[in-house]
């Protein structure tokens, strides 16, 4: 059952896309929303649980008053205004992974709304508006057992762990984004990029995209071309990669076309992105479920933050992302164009941390955008997830500038680091890479070159110098790529003099 | 006047996982509308002046600390669940989405 398709080209000649987008952020707040259960990533099932998260009677919620000012900082961050007076509700619907049948959120009465965030995509700036960023909790995780597939289809059962109940969600959620055209894919992803990036930098969440901590719903519709209009939309769940936001943006538009084209009409419905394949699937059709009869929480009071502690909160801010990347550019001395492929790699935060480490500026972007883009490339998986960090980065460059190893060397370092061999030194002594600094079995090599190879000899004593080339080539891979060519070359010229 | 049809209420009952015959349905949809129609008469007497409220208390900004706390241990919080497993809850095969 695969779903039709036009090509890119022809859906767009055809009609508009309008994108809506959704991302939920986890805080990084050491205890959950409602309750005082510790939030470790990775605990052991049902550990972080009490009653109140566990949805059993009579237990009451208490709101975390660092998750309010988290809330608050996003909001802020993305030029919100934030709520004099706002509420809580209850959503209610039945899912064994959320045991009190309904799950708190905020409905009608956001704790921040109406604010924007410049997204820029090969050196453009494209605003999105942002409606609102809501607090509310996550559900708990399902295990589904039995079956073939271990998807939720043909389970004979499941298992949930509530660890993960309750834990503080902020719900960021656009306007919807239209006029974007062939650039839809890529400002869908940029604004998640940029989102992701501006959640570091407030460092209020762990904002791990693989491990759920940031996770993006993509809404998208097409209208005919021109119209202006918003055509009917599907919600596309959980895509939790940035290639993802990219792939998942390009296959809806790609299928609604092939519909309406053919003279269909579109659905309304959940659909499920599917990592592996490329594709959605349908899900639940949205108009029934929809009916989450909100009303608000009589369990928590309203929450009306004083103008002095917003005031507050803006003054602990980062930088403004726009500004701030003008400056590290002038500070770096790239080119607009060396700052836009940094930036379109999804690299600008690794080069940053990368020189925060020590790194020279150039020596970063060198490493990111050729060599860890070309393995993330391999891999099919972005840059930030490929398992190499800016710090070791950093200490592959350092041991180059100190001259253990050169750049040809240092590649097989990160083979190492990728197979997790241990720390870049570790990995250069194991695996035997240093440069070779023992002058006499350089010596000799060289000896053995020119021995091997009289004529090209005797053209350097002419004063060919540029064949000398061949000898270092011959040289080099005796030393098995472990001498310092610059120095063989100088070898090679005194001895030849 | 404020009215909940007999339509609403088998849509609501579908809603909150609560099975009605038809014999009940057909008692409990004009009950629900008189008790709708008697609460709604409060609207009257509020006046402008008046804010809508949820609360009882005319509290605000009630927090907690970001401060863990002891929760329950696995065995403790499995002991009221009807069937467990791998130390999490058992629960029949699901059939609907996540949302």
């Amino acid at each position: 059952m695969s779903d039709t398709l036009l090509s890119f080209e022809e859906s767009l000649a055809a009609y508009d896309p309008a994108m809506g987008l959704e991302v939920h952020v986890e805080l990084n707040t050491a205890t959950k929303m409602f309750c005082g259960c510790p939030t470790e990533f990775g605990a052991e099932p049902n550990t972080q649980v009490c009653p109140t998260c566990l949805g059993l009677p009579g237990a009451m919620p208490v709101v975390n008053a660092k998750a309010v000012e988290s809330a608050m900082r996003i909001g802020l961050a993305l030029n919100c205004e934030i709520a004099e007076w706002c509420r809580f509700a209850r959503k209610n619907y039945f899912y064994p992974d959320m045991p009190k049948n309904f799950q708190t959120s905020q409905y009608d009465e956001p704790i921040a709304f109406d604010g924007w965030m410049d997204v820029e995509v090969d050196g453009e700036t494209f605003r999105v508006e942002i409606e609102r960023a809501h607090m509310e909790e996550d559900t708990g995780k399902s295990l589904h057992v039995g079956g073939a597939t271990g998807r939720i289809h043909g389970a004979d059962y499941s298992l949930v762990d509530y660890n993960r109940a309750g834990i503080p969600l902020i719900e960021i959620v656009t306007r919807p984004i239209m006029g974007t055209r062939e650039q839809a894919p890529q400002i869908a992803k940029a604004y998640v990029a940029q989102l992701r990036e501006l959640i570091v930098a407030l460092g209020v969440s762990d904002a791990r995209m693989d491990q759920g901590s940031i996770r993006a719903d993509v809404n998208l519709s097409l209208a005919p071309v021109g119209t202006g209009a918003l055509g009917t939309r599907t919600e596309t769940k959980n895509v939790n990669s940035l290639r993802s936001v990219e792939r998942a943006v390009r296959y809806e538009m790609q299928r609604h076309a092939a519909i309406l084209s053919g003279g269909g009409s579109i659905l309304q419905e959940t659909r499920h992105w599917h990592e592996d394949t490329g594709v959605t699937t349908s899900g639940r059709e949205k108009s029934d479920a929809e009916d989450y009869r909100y009303f608000p929480e009589p369990d928590l009071v309203p929450v009306a933050p004083s103008r002095e502690w917003v005031d507050e909160l803006r003054g602990t801010l980062p930088e403004n992302p726009t500004q701030k990347r003008a400056r590290l550019q002038a500070v770096w001395g790239f080119s607009d164009l060396e700052m836009r492929d940094t930036i379109g790699a999804g690299a600008f935060g690794l080069v940053e941390e990368t020189i925060a480490a020590g790194a020279a500026p150039q020596a970063a972007r060198k490493w990111w955008l050729s060599e860890m883009a070309r393995r993330a490339n391999d891999s099919g998986v972005e840059i930030a997830d490929l398992g190499v960090s800016p710090a070791q980065v950093a200490a592959v460059q350092a041991l180059v500038d100190a001259g253990s190893i050169n750049d040809k060397l240092a590649r097989q370092v990160f083979d190492g680091l990728l197979a997790g061999e241990g720390t870049p030194e570790e990995i250069v002594a194991a695996r035997g890479l240093a440069i070779v600094s023992d002058e006499g079995a350089l010596s000799t090599a060289v000896d053995n070159a020119i021995a091997a190879s009289p004529d090209v000899a005797d053209k350097i004593r002419d004063g060919k110098h540029a064949a000398a080339g061949a000898l270092i080539g011959v040289v080099m891979k005796e030393m098995r790529g472990q001498a310092d060519a610059a120095r063989v070359r100088e070898l090679i010229l005194e001895k030849l003099a | 006047m404020p009215e909940i049809t007999r339509d609403e209420v088998a849509h609501l009952a579908n809603l909150a996982r609560i099975d009605l015959s038809d014999a009940e349905l057909d008692h409990i949809a004009p009950q629900l509308s008189v008790i709708l129609e008697s609460v709604a008469s409060i609207s009257g007497v509020a006046g402008d002046d008046v804010a809508p409220t949820s609360h009882a208390l005319p509290l605000t900004n009630v927090f907690r600390a970001d401060v863990p706390v002891p929760c329950l241990s696995a065995e403790e919080a499995l002991a009221g669940a009807p069937a467990s497993e791998q130390q999490r809850f058992m629960v029949p095969r699901i059939l609907g989405d996540e949302q």
